[in-house]
C-alpha cells in the first residue's frame, strides 16, 4: 500500500521535527498528562522516553504500564486545523534495562544532546513505550489508524 | 496604507496594489487618453478585510478541507460558492468603511459605476487567465458598490481561478485582489482591438458590437471583424456579423436584447472609426511597450479606453480538461435555448426512439440480423450519449446559475439553501420509486400473495399483480445497470419489493411545506419590473434539477435496448456452447454469431490485485475517519452496504448505508430503504446527493476511495452536516440534537 509508505514517511519526519509529546497515563481511572522529550525508533514499532523515578507519570505506569501520546505539529495559529498533523500513539511502557538500554539511547541523545546529564542520573528511568496503533489526523478531520501489534 | 487612489495618484511603485487593470488605465489616463473616471481599492483594503473580519481562516477551513488532488469540479465549484456566501455575509467593519465610503461618494454620488477585479499580477504577458475573476456593470449607490465590492474579492476564489491556482499562484495568506470602481460609459457602440493579431503577426484585429461590449466579451454577441495591416492601418478585409442581438443595461446589470431592424443592415462601425480604434492599441501599445489588447466604447462619438492589458502568447495545452469545464459556464439566455431542446427535442426522440426499439421482436431475427443489429443499436446508444454530454450535462449548470442569483438577494446562512427550493419537481426516478413502494404496499396488505412469491415466484401468482408489476417496465423502460435486465430476470427485483415489505411505508419527496415561503421571500425580494427574470431563473433551475435526473432514465432506457440485443446474442450462444462462459466480450458475441462453429473465448479474469507479499510486515492502515462534502443534512448509523454490481443492490436489507462510487440513476430504487448515502463522486448538486435531499438522507459525497476504505457489514457513521464518514463503532450519545441521530444498526 503506498499510502501505508507515505504515511510512514510523515510520522518520520515529524517525529524528527518535534522535540516533545504529551504523555497520558491514568490512575484509579484519573487521566493524568505530561509533556515528554520523545525519540523514535528507526522502525517505528518503539517510542522512548525518560523521567524521573519520582514522578507522578512513573508512579502511574507500576499498576497500569498503558499509555497514550499526542505529538503534533501546531503552531497555535487558527490555520493549525487545516495544516497541522496530530498523531495520537497508543501502546505500553516499560523501563529498558542494559544491554538493551544502551542502544537505544544512543539514538536518543543524538536528539536531545542537552539530556545527557539528566538521563545518566541515578533517579532517572529510560522508558520504552511498545506502540499498538497510531491515530493519524491532518486536515483537521480526517483520520487514519495504522496497526503496529494487534 | 493607501487604501484607495484616484488613477492620477498611481505611480509605478504601485503596481501591485492597484493590480493589472488598475495600473493599465492609470498609465492610459497620465497619457492624455479618453478613460472612465475611477477609483481603485487597493489590496491593502482587501487584506485589512480579511484580517479584521476573520474571513482568512474561515477560509482556509474551507478551502483546505481536502486536498485539491481528490476534488473533481463539481467539489471546486462548491467551495467556491461557500466562499462568495462567506463574502457576502461579512459586512466590510466600520473603520475600514469610513475610510474608503468618502472618496467614492465623492467621485460618483448616485452615478452608475463598474466594479471590475484587478488581480495582481494579470497584466503580465506570460499568463492570460481574462474572465476567471468578476466585474459587474451598472451598480449604483454606495451600499450596492460595497456589495460589489465583496463580489469581486471572492471572485478572487472563484471556481474558474480555483482550476488555475496553481498558475496564479493562489495563496491564502499572500493572494490579494484589488478592485477598481470606474463610472459606468454606456456606449453605444464597443469592442476590442488587438494591436498584434494572435494568429498573425503581421496583422491587427478590431472587433466590433453594438451596445456593452460585454456581449462580445463573454461571447453572446456576435462581432463584425476588421483586419488591418499592422505597419500601415490598412484595413485588409472586413467580416460582418449576423448582427441580430445587443446587450444594454438594464435594472440587474445588464439584458440581452433584439437589435433595433434598422441597424441591422449596418456595421456598428465607419471605416474611419476602425482606423480610430487601432491609433488607439497603437498609442498603448507606444507607451505600454508592448502589444495590447484594449477595450474600448465610443459614447455619442467619443471614443473611450475601458481597459488595456498586453497581448498574451502563452498558449494553453491541447487536452486541458479545465476548457471544457470553463465551456459549462453558460449564459441565462443560452441555458433558456438548452432547455428548449432538451424537453422539446432531446427527450422526445430518445423516448421514441426507445419505444421504436421496444417494437422489434429479437427473437425473430437470425443470428446475423441480429449482430447488425447490436453494432446498430450500440451506435445508437453512443450517438444519444454524445447528445447528452453536449447538452445535458452544460444544462445543469442552471442549478448553479440559480444559486448564486438566490444567495445575491436572500444572502442565507446555508448556501445550498437554494437546493431546497428546487425539490419536489416530480423527477422520473421518484415516480418510479413510488410505483415499486405501491407494489410494496399491495404485499404488505396481501401477506398471502407475498408467501405465494417468496415460494413460487411471479409466473404462478396472483396474474393481476404480474400485470401491474410488468408495467413498471411499460412506463419507466427496464430497470438496467450494468449486464442486468431486471425484468427479464423478475425473480431479483421480486425479493427486492419482499423486502420493502418488510419495513414500514415511506415516501420520497414529501414536499417540504416551507418551498412555499422560500419561494415567497425569494420573489418578494426583486422589484415588480424584475419579478419575470426572477421567476423565468427559477423556472429554469427546476428544471435543470428535474432533468439532471431524467435525462439520465431516459439515456437508461436506449442503453436498456441496446443491452437487450446482447442478452439475446448471450442467449442464443449459451444454448450451443453452454452456460459456463462467463462475461462476454461484446466482440466475442458479435463474431460468434456471426460464424456459429467459432467458441468465443472467455474474457480474462480481471488482474490479481496488488500482491500479498506485504502480509508479514506488522503494519496495517485503516482509514477511520473520512472527510468529503456535506450533501444531504443528518447523521445516520448503520451497516454499509457497498454497491458494487447489481447483486449487491438487490442484497440491500432497509436500514443499511449506501456505498458506491457515484449514484447511477438507475440504482435510486434502493435510495428508500437507505439510512444514508456516502458516495466517492463528489459535490453538492450530483445525482446521488440530489436523491439523498429528495428523501431526506443524510448523504455525504466526495469521499476519496468510499467503495475501497469501506467494507460490506462496516459500522459507519454519516455525518451529513459536517461531511465526513466514521468507519468502525462508535459510541454515539443519543443526544436530541437538531435532528435526531437515526440509529438502523
Amino acid at each position: 500500500m503506498n499510502d501505508l509508505k507515505a504515511y510512514k514517511k510523515d510520522l518520520k519526519s515529524l517525529f524528527a521535527s518535534q522535540h516533545t509529546g504529551v504523555l497520558a497515563t491514568q490512575q484509579d481511572g484519573q487521566p493524568y498528562t505530561s509533556l515528554v522529550a520523545f525519540a523514535s525508533s528507526e522502525d517505528l514499532k518503539d517510542l522512548f522516553f525518560a523521567t524521573m523515578r519520582a514522578t507522578r507519570k512513573f508512579a502511574n505506569l507500576s499498576p497500569d504500564s498503558r499509555v497514550a501520546m499526542l505529538i503534533d505539529n501546531r503552531s497555535n495559529i487558527p490555520s493549525d486545523f487545516q495544516w497541522a498533523m496530530g498523531v495520537t500513539v497508543t501502546g505500553r511502557a516499560e523501563e529498558l534495562a542494559d544491554p538493551e538500554k544502551q542502544t537505544s539511547l544512543t539514538a536518543y541523545l543524538a536528539k536531545h544532546p542537552h539530556l545527557e546529564d539528566f538521563v545518566s542520573s541515578p533517579g532517572c528511568a529510560f522508558l520504552r513505550i511498545r506502540v499498538d496503533t497510531y491515530y493519524v489526523v491532518t486536515r483537521f478531520q480526517k483520520v487514519v489508524e495504522i496497526h503496529v501489534r494487534s | 496604507m493607501n487604501l484607495t487612489l484616484p488613477l492620477h495618484k498611481v505611480n509605478e511603485p504601485d503596481r501591485q496594489r492597484v493590480g493589472g487593470k488598475g495600473f493599465a488605465l492609470a498609465m492610459m489616463a497620465r497619457e492624455s487618453l479618453t478613460v472612465p473616471e475611477a477609483i481603485c481599492i487597493t489590496t491593502e483594503a482587501y487584506h485589512q478585510y480579511m484580517r479584521s473580519t476573520g474571513l482568512r481562516d474561515n477560509l482556509v477551513m474551507v478551502l483546505y478541507r481536502k486536498a485539491f488532488k481528490d476534488m473533481r469540479w463539481e467539489e471546486i465549484w462548491d467551495a467556491a460558492l461557500r466562499i462568495r456566501n462567506l463574502f457576502l455575509k461579512t459586512a466590510i467593519p466600520t473603520e475600514l468603511r469610513a475610510i474608503l465610503a468618502p472618496p467614492i461618494e465623492s467621485t460618483f454620488a448616485e452615478k452608475a459605476v463598474s466594479v471590475r477585479s484587478s488581480a495582481p499580477g494579470e497584466d503580465s504577458s506570460k499568463t492570460s487567465f481574462a474572465g476567471l475573476h468578476e466585474s459587474y456593470v451598472n451598480i449604483r449607490g454606495t451600499e450596492a458598490i460595497f456589495e460589489h465590492i465583496r463580489l469581486v474579492w471572492a471572485s478572487l476564489w472563484s471556481d474558474r481561478a480555483l482550476l488555475y491556482r496553481q498558475e496564479l499562484g493562489l495563496d491564502v495568506d499572500k493572494s490579494a485582489m484589488a478592485v477598481v470602481v470606474q463610472e459606468m460609459i454606456s456606449g453605444e457602440r464597443s469592442g476590442v482591438v488587438f494591436g498584434r493579431s494572435p494568429v498573425d503577426e503581421s496583422q491587427a484585429v478590431v472587433e466590433a458590437v453594438y451596445g456593452l461590449n460585454q456581449g462580445l466579451v463573454d461571447g453572446t454577441v456576435e462581432p463584425d471583424r476588421w483586419i488591418l495591416r499592422r505597419n500601415t492601418g490598412q484595413i485588409l478585409s472586413h467580416s460582418p456579423a449576423q448582427r441580430e442581438k445587443v446587450l444594454n443595461p438594464a435594472p440587474l446589470g445588464t439584458r440581452l436584447e433584439n437589435l433595433p431592424p434598422e441597424l441591422r443592415e449596418k456595421a456598428p462601425l465607419t471605416e474611419s472609426d476602425v482606423s480610430d480604434v487601432f491609433q488607439l492599441a497603437m498609442r498603448a501599445e507606444s507607451f505600454f511597450k508592448s502589444p495590447q489588447d484594449v477595450e474600448w466604447t465610443y459614447l455619442k462619438k467619443r471614443l473611450h479606453a475601458l481597459q488595456s492589458r498586453p497581448i498574451t502568447t502563452g498558449a494553453t495545452p491541447d487536452g486541458d480538461e479545465r476548457l471544457r469545464y470553463l465551456s459549462l459556464h453558460r449564459s441565462f439566455d443560452n441555458l433558456k435555448e438548452l432547455w428548449t431542446k432538451i424537453e422539446k427535442d432531446l427527450i422526445p426522440a430518445m423516448e421514441a426512439e426507445a419505444a421504436i426499439l421496444a417494437d422489434i421482436d429479437l427473437t425473430g431475427l437470425s443470428d446475423a440480423d441480429l449482430a447488425d443489429e447490436i453494432e446498430r443499436r450500440i451506435g445508437i446508444h453512443k450517438k444519444w450519449q454524445d447528445a447528452y454530454w453536449r447538452d445535458c450535462i452544460p444544462f445543469a449548470h442552471g442549478m448553479r446559475m440559480f444559486g448564486q442569483v438566490y444567495n445575491d438577494v436572500v444572502h442565507p446562512k446555508d448556501p445550498f439553501e437554494f437546493m431546497d427550493l428546487l425539490k419536489g419537481t416530480r423527477m422520473v426516478s421518484i415516480q418510479r420509486n413510488q410505483i415499486l413502494e405501491d407494489l410494496a404496499g399491495w404485499l404488505r396488505k396481501d401477506p398471502q400473495l407475498a408467501e405465494c412469491l417468496r415460494l413460487k415466484g411471479l409466473e404462478d401468482c396472483d396474474s393481476a399483480f404480474r400485470e401491474a408489476f410488468n408495467n413498471l417496465s411499460n412506463t419507466f423502460g427496464d430497470l438496467t445497470w450494468g449486464e442486468t435486465s431486471f425484468i427479464q430476470d423478475p425473480r431479483q427485483l421480486v425479493g427486492f419489493l419482499l423486502e420493502m415489505t418488510d419495513r414500514p411505508p415511506k415516501n420520497g419527496s414529501k414536499p417540504l411545506k416551507d418551498i412555499d415561503s422560500l419561494e415567497g421571500n425569494f420573489l418578494s425580494l426583486f422589484e415588480e419590473a424584475q419579478k419575470t427574470y426572477a421567476t423565468e431563473m427559477l423556472d429554469l433551475a427546476r428544471a435543470s434539477y428535474r432533468l439532471r435526473d431524467d435525462d439520465n432514465i431516459y439515456l437508461g432506457k436506449i442503453e436498456g435496448q441496446m443491452r437487450n440485443t446482447l442478452n439475446e446474442g448471450k442467449r442464443r450462444i449459451e444454448r450451443v456452447f453452454g452456460t459456463d462462459l462467463g462475461a462476454l466480450e461484446t466482440k466475442e458475441i458479435l463474431k460468434t454469431l456471426r460464424n456459429r462453429h467459432r467458441k468465443p473465448k472467455k474474457s480474462s479474469p480481471p488482474p490479481p490485485g496488488a500482491p500479498t507479499q506485504g502480509l508479514k510486515e506488522n503494519f496495517h492502515i485503516k482509514a477511520r475517519q473520512i472527510v468529503g462534502q456535506p450533501a444531504g443534512p443528518g447523521i445516520a448509523f448503520g451497516k454499509a452496504r457497498v454497491v458494487l454490481e447489481p447483486a449487491d443492490l438487490f442484497a440491500f436489507k432497509t436500514g443499511e448505508i449506501l456505498v458506491c462510487d457515484a449514484v447511477d440513476p438507475n440504482m435510486t430504487f434502493v435510495v428508500p430503504l437507505a439510512a444514508g448515502i456516502v458516495e466517492r463522486r463528489g459535490g453538492m448538486l450530483i445525482h446521488g446527493a440530489i436523491i439523498a435531499r429528495e428523501y431526506g438522507l443524510p448523504c455525504v459525497t466526495g469521499v476519496a476511495g468510499a467503495a475501497t476504505s469501506i467494507k460490506t457489514g462496516d459500522t459507519v457513521t454519516v455525518d451529513g452536516y459536517l461531511g465526513i464518514v466514521i468507519i468502525g463503532e462508535t459510541r454515539l450519545e443519543k443526544k436530541k440534537g437538531p435532528d435526531e441521530i437515526t440509529r438502523n444498526a
